[in-house]
């Protein structure tokens, strides 16, 4: 089913989505990959607060190339998630309400998007291109010396993704794939 | 006769070529890409499909590169026996070619100078740079940027003999499957079969740079070709891994002699954005 959301991304929101939907966001998104959550998570471990606004927050895993003049943003397409699954939950437990990225999820994520009725959009890998138009503005919030992987705070408009997860735990990555599994053995 | 070539021309080609692979894909992954759209049977499959088209069109006319990973440069570099290099040393003119075409092209630098430490070289140098010596007086460069969302999925199996040519198929099949929507389906998948353990990697490195609509010359590795593909497809994975049947578009695999204790397997997998360009001088 076709949905429109605004950010920020709260449990009213969360409600009415389902593993499978496609959702298209409008709003404010964080943009943080590896080496900003490692830096978010050493500040947290430092007792210090995060740079971002978490609660109800959406972070997009991404690392845009370079903007040509003109533009707000390269291309800007998501990278793996599984790679932050090891930050993950101690944001969702902040208030992070959604990631979008591409690829699999640990249960330890899963059961910290179910506890906080939050949600996992994948986004489509290598449509960088395509997705960078959908965003408006872009501006470095911090770290800066991390290059592409400095946090990044975007506004996008009718955003495309899909609800991979959901705050129930259904996941599309498994429910669909046996739809169209017809391999008899390995 | 000796033929001699000044590195300022690797440079450029190099740096054109840098530039050119990540804003174009090749006539060849460009017709699998298209033909995939009319065969995938899921919808929602067709409709990411369709988007990647797209994604191509605006690629190719806002030149804003395909894919913001614009991958770690590998290069492979055949050169004529009867080449003489004038100028800098070859792997300096290498890395010049591609710190000036991820610069001036705006592409991404994705490349930290130390595993552990880790900070971004700036200019996503160094290249990986696979040389060969080869009768002849040309030089012949590939380059092939790989992103790490499939990299990472990639894997060796070191089977025993007897495991046998079934072994290899099921090892094949799981890396796949493994990999799943982590690697950007519909993926390429590159196969190395025998040799050692470097090898076999770089059998299945060079594989991916194989047109997509090109066999192997050995009949019974082209049949594999085709049963791989065909049972790779029917995984369920799909575009964006979200269920379908367009899971892989090509199964390359290169194979090499090996020792009689040993069966070596690599599967190197690479998105829907397998760039490849190919350039001799």
């Amino acid at each position: 089913m076709d949905k429109h959301i605004n950010t920020p991304i709260t449990e009213e929101v969360t409600k009415d989505l389902k593993a499978g939907d496609y959702v298209y966001i409008t709003g404010t998104v964080y943009v943080a990959r590896d080496a900003a959550h490692k830096r978010m998570i050493e500040a947290l471990d430092r007792g210090e607060e995060l740079p971002i606004d978490i609660k109800d927050a959406v972070i997009y895993y991404m690392g845009p190339s370079p903007a040509r003049e003109g533009r707000p943003i390269g291309s800007a397409g998501p990278t793996t998630a599984s790679r932050m699954d090891k930050y993950a939950p101690r944001l969702l437990d902040l208030g992070e309400k959604a990631m979008i990225g591409k690829g699999k999820r640990t249960k330890e994520v899963i059961d910290a998007i179910i506890r906080n009725h939050a949600v996992y959009f994948a986004a489509i890998g290598g449509a960088g291109a395509l997705l960078s138009k959908c965003i408006t503005k872009s501006e470095i919030v911090c770290y800066e010396d991390l290059g592409a992987e400095a946090i990044r705070k975007i506004e996008v408009k009718d955003f495309p993704v899909i609800v991979v997860i959901d705050r129930e735990g259904n996941n599309l990555y498994e429910t669909a794939i046996k739809e169209y599994h017809t391999l008899k053995e390995m | 006769m000796v033929r001699t070539v000044n590195t300022d021309e690797i440079i450029e080609n190099i740096k054109e070529m840098c530039i050119e692979a990540n804003h174009y894909l090749s006539s060849d992954m460009d017709e699998a890409m298209k033909k995939a759209v009319t065969t995938e049977k899921s919808e929602l499959g067709r409709k990411i499909l369709n988007q990647l088209q797209d994604n191509l069109k605006i690629a190719d006319e806002e030149t804003i590169p395909i894919c913001q990973d614009t991958g770690m440069a590998v290069i492979f570099l055949e050169v004529g026996q009867d080449v003489h290099f004038e100028g800098m040393a070859i792997e300096d003119a290498v890395n010049e070619g591609v710190r000036q075409g991820y610069t001036e092209g705006f592409l991404r630098k994705s490349v930290v100078g130390d595993p552990l430490i880790r900070e971004n070289t700036k200019d996503n140098t160094p290249a990986v740079v696979h040389y060969s010596i080869v009768p002849g007086e040309k030089v012949k460069i590939t380059m092939a940027p790989k992103g790490f969302g499939s990299e990472n999925m990639s894997r060796i199996f070191m089977l025993k003999p007897a495991d046998g040519i079934e072994g290899v198929k099921r090892a094949i099949l799981t890396a796949v499957k493994d990999a799943g929507p982590n690697a950007c389906p519909p993926m390429v998948v590159g196969v190395g079969i025998g040799g050692t353990f470097e090898k076999c990697a770089l059998l299945a490195k060079k594989a991916l740079t194989r047109p997509v609509n090109e066999h192997s010359d050995i009949p019974y590795i082209k049949d594999m070709e085709e049963e791989l593909l065909g049972k790779i497809n029917q995984l369920g994975i799909g575009p964006g891994g979200l269920g379908g049947t367009t899971t892989a578009l090509a199964v390359n695999i290169n194979t090499y002699a090996t020792h009689i204790a040993g069966l070596p397997v690599a599967v190197n997998i690479c998105c829907h954005v397998n760039r490849h360009v190919v350039r001799e001088l």
